[in-house]
C-alpha cells in the first residue's frame, strides 16, 4: 500500500533573484518514513528542504511559485503562521548549534518561546522525555546544569534533535545532520532516526550516498534544481529508472 | 569519466569471467571428444585440470568481495558484481559436469562404445554454443540474446530424451549393454544439466540488464 503523503509539492519553482533554483518540483514526502534527498552540491536539495518550513523566506530576493501542502494546508499562502509552521516542521542542521546555555535551558528555550509549558515540573518532564527520546537521559540526567557546549559533537547533535522533539513537531528536517560526526556517532544518529520515524516524518538531505541508502525508505535525486527521480530507496539504489540517477549514485558522474 | 580505477576493475572482472567461460567450454568439448575415442589419459588430464577452474572461481569471487567492500557499488555496478558471483558459481559447476563426463570415460574403460555417438556430441555442441553465446550476451549486456539462449534449452532436453529412449532399447534388446548404456545416459544427463545451468547464467544476465530476477525457462528435468 502506498504511504500517505505528509508533504506534497506541486509545480514548485523557487527563484533567488532571477535565478531559477528549484524547477517544477513535484514531490510527495510519505508520512512516518525517512525520505532522503540526494544530489550534487548546488542542485537545490537544501533549498527544497528549507521550503518545507519556509526558511528560505529569510533569504532576500527569494520568490516561490507553486504549492506546498502539509496536512491539507498550502504553507505558501501569505496568511500562514510561520512560528507555528516551524514548530510543526522542526529542523536540525549540519553542525550542532547548541546555545551557550545549560543543557536544561537549551531544551527549555523552545518551550518558552512557544509559551508551551510554564510549570517547572511540566518543563522538567518534557526535558526528561526529550532526552530519553534521543538516548541522552541516562548520561546527562545529573548534568543538566552543565553548559551544552561541553558535550561531544554527537551528544550536541542529539541534544539539537531533542530540542526539536520537545516542541512536538510532526516533521523533522535534517540538513546533513551527520557531516560533522565520526562514523560511529553517525551510525548512532542513524539508529535514532529509525526510532523517530515511528512517530515523525523525517526528511534528510545528505551528500553521503551510503547514508541515504542505509537510513531512508524513500530517496529523491535532484540535479540542477529538478527532481530527477523519486522512489523507494531500495529501488533507487539497485535499479534506478533514470540514467542520471544511476550515474550519480554509482559515482560515474562528470 | 570519474572512478576510472573502479571501471578498470570491472573490465578486468569481465575479462576473467570470459577466460573462465573459455576454460569451461574447453572442458566440455574435450570430455566429449575423450568419450568418442575412449581416451582415458585425456580424461585424467581434464579431471586434474578442473582445479584450475575451481581456483578461477575463487579468484573472481575474491575480487567481487573486495570490490563490494572497498567501492560500495550500487545500481548496475552492484548488479553486475552480484551477477558475476552467481555466474562463476554456475560455471564452476558446469566444469564439474565436464569432470563428471571424464570420470565416466575412465569407468567405461576400453570396452567398445555400445553404439556410435550421434546425439551426445550434438548435445555437447549445442551446450557449448549456448555457453559461448551467453558469455557474449554477458559482455554485451544483451537481455534479449539471453532470453533466446534460454529457449534453446528445450532442444537439449529433446536430444536427452532421444538418447535415453535409444539406449533403453539397447538395454532391453541386449542386457549385456546395460552398464555401458547407463554410462552414456549419465553423460547425456551431465550435458542436460550443463544446459540448465547455462539458462541460470542467462537469468543472471537478464537480472544484470533489467534489475529484475525471474525464471525464464522451466526445464522439464
Amino acid at each position: 500500500m502506498e504511504d500517505t503523503a505528509k508533504i506534497e509539492t506541486t509545480g514548485l519553482n523557487l527563484y533567488y533573484g532571477d535565478f531559477l533554483t528549484l524547477q517544477d518540483v513535484n514531490i510527495k514526502i510519505p508520512e512516518q518514513n525517512i525520505t532522503a534527498i540526494i544530489g550534487p552540491s548546488g542542485c537545490g536539495k537544501s533549498t527544497l528542504l528549507r521550503c518545507f518550513n519556509r526558511m528560505n523566506d529569510l533569504i532576500e530576493h527569494t520568490s516561490v511559485e507553486g504549492s506546498i501542502v502539509i496536512d491539507d494546508q498550502n504553507i505558501l499562502e501569505p496568511n500562514t503562521d510561520l512560528i507555528s509552521l516551524r514548530k510543526k516542521v522542526g529542523m536540525v542542521f549540519q553542525r550542532p548549534n547548541v546555545f551557550d546555555l545549560s543543557i536544561y535551558n537549551n531544551l527549555k528555550f523552545g518551550l518558552r518561546i512557544h509559551q508551551m509549558l510554564n510549570k517547572k515540573d511540566e518543563v522538567m518532564q518534557a526535558v526528561r522525555q526529550g532526552l530519553e527520546h534521543v538516548g541522552l537521559w541516562g548520561e546527562l540526567k545529573d548534568k543538566l546544569g552543565k553548559n551544552a557546549r561541553m558535550l561531544t559533537l554527537e551528544q550536541q547533535q542529539r541534544l539539537c534533535i531533542a530540542r526539536v522533539l520537545i516542541l512536538k513537531p510532526d516533521i523533522i528536517l535534517l540538513d546533513e545532520p551527520c557531516s560533522a560526526l565520526d562514523p560511529i556517532s553517525t551510525l548512532k544518529i542513524e539508529d535514532l532516526l529509525r526510532v523517530l520515524k515511528q512517530e515523525y516524518t523525517l526528511v534528510i538531505v545528505t551528500h553521503n550516498m551510503q547514508q541515504a541508502a542505509r537510513v531512508s525508505d524513500y530517496t529523491g535525486f535532484m540535479y540542477l534544481g529538478k527532481l530527477i527521480e523519486f522512489g523507494q530507496t531500495q529501488q533507487v539504489f539497485t535499479n534506478p529508472k533514470e540514467k542520471l540517477t544511476e550515474n550519480y549514485i554509482s559515482g560515474h558522474f562528470g | 569519466m570519474v572512478r576510472e580505477n573502479f571501471c578498470k576493475c570491472i573490465e578486468d572482472l569481465e575479462k576473467e569471467v570470459t577466460q573462465m567461460g573459455q576454460m569451461v567450454i574447453a572442458a566440455i568439448s574435450r570430455s566429449v571428444e575423450a568419450l568418442k575415442v575412449l581416451d582415458t589419459d585425456e580424461a585424467k588430464r581434464i579431471i586434474s585440470e578442473d582445479v584450475l577452474i575451481n581456483k578461477k572461481r575463487w579468484d573472481i569471487e575474491d575480487k567481487c568481495i573486495d570490490l563490494i567492500a572497498t567501492q560500495q557499488p550500487v545500481a548496475s555496478d552492484l548488479r553486475e558484481i552480484v551477477a558475476v558471483l552467481f555466474i562463476v558459481g554456475e560455471l564452476e559447476r558446469i566444469g564439474d559436469h565436464a569432470e563428471g563426463i571424464s570420470k565416466i570415460v575412465i569407468m567405461h574403460g576400453s570396452e567398445p562404445l555400445v553404439k556410435p555417438l550421434v546425439d551426445i556430441p550434438q548435445m555437447a555442441e549445442k551446450a557449448v554454443d549456448m555457453l559461448k553465446k551467453s558469455v557474449d550476451a554477458f559482455l554485451k549486456r544483451d537481455a534479449q540474446a539471453a532470453r533466446e539462449i534460454c529457449s534453446e534449452d528445450d532442444k537439449v532436453d529433446l536430444l536427452y530424451e532421444q538418447v535415453y529412449r535409444v539406449l533403453l532399447n539397447y538395454m532391453i534388446e541386449n542386457p549385456r549393454t546395460i552398464t555401458r548404456a547407463t554410462y552414456l545416459i549419465w553423460v547425456a544427463h551431465n550435458l542436460e544439466r550443463i544446459a540448465d545451468r547455462i539458462t541460470n547464467i542467462c537469468e543472471r544476465i537478464i537480472f544484470l540488464v533489467t534489475g529484475t530476477m525471474s525464471e525464464v525457462n522451466v526445464s522439464r528435468y
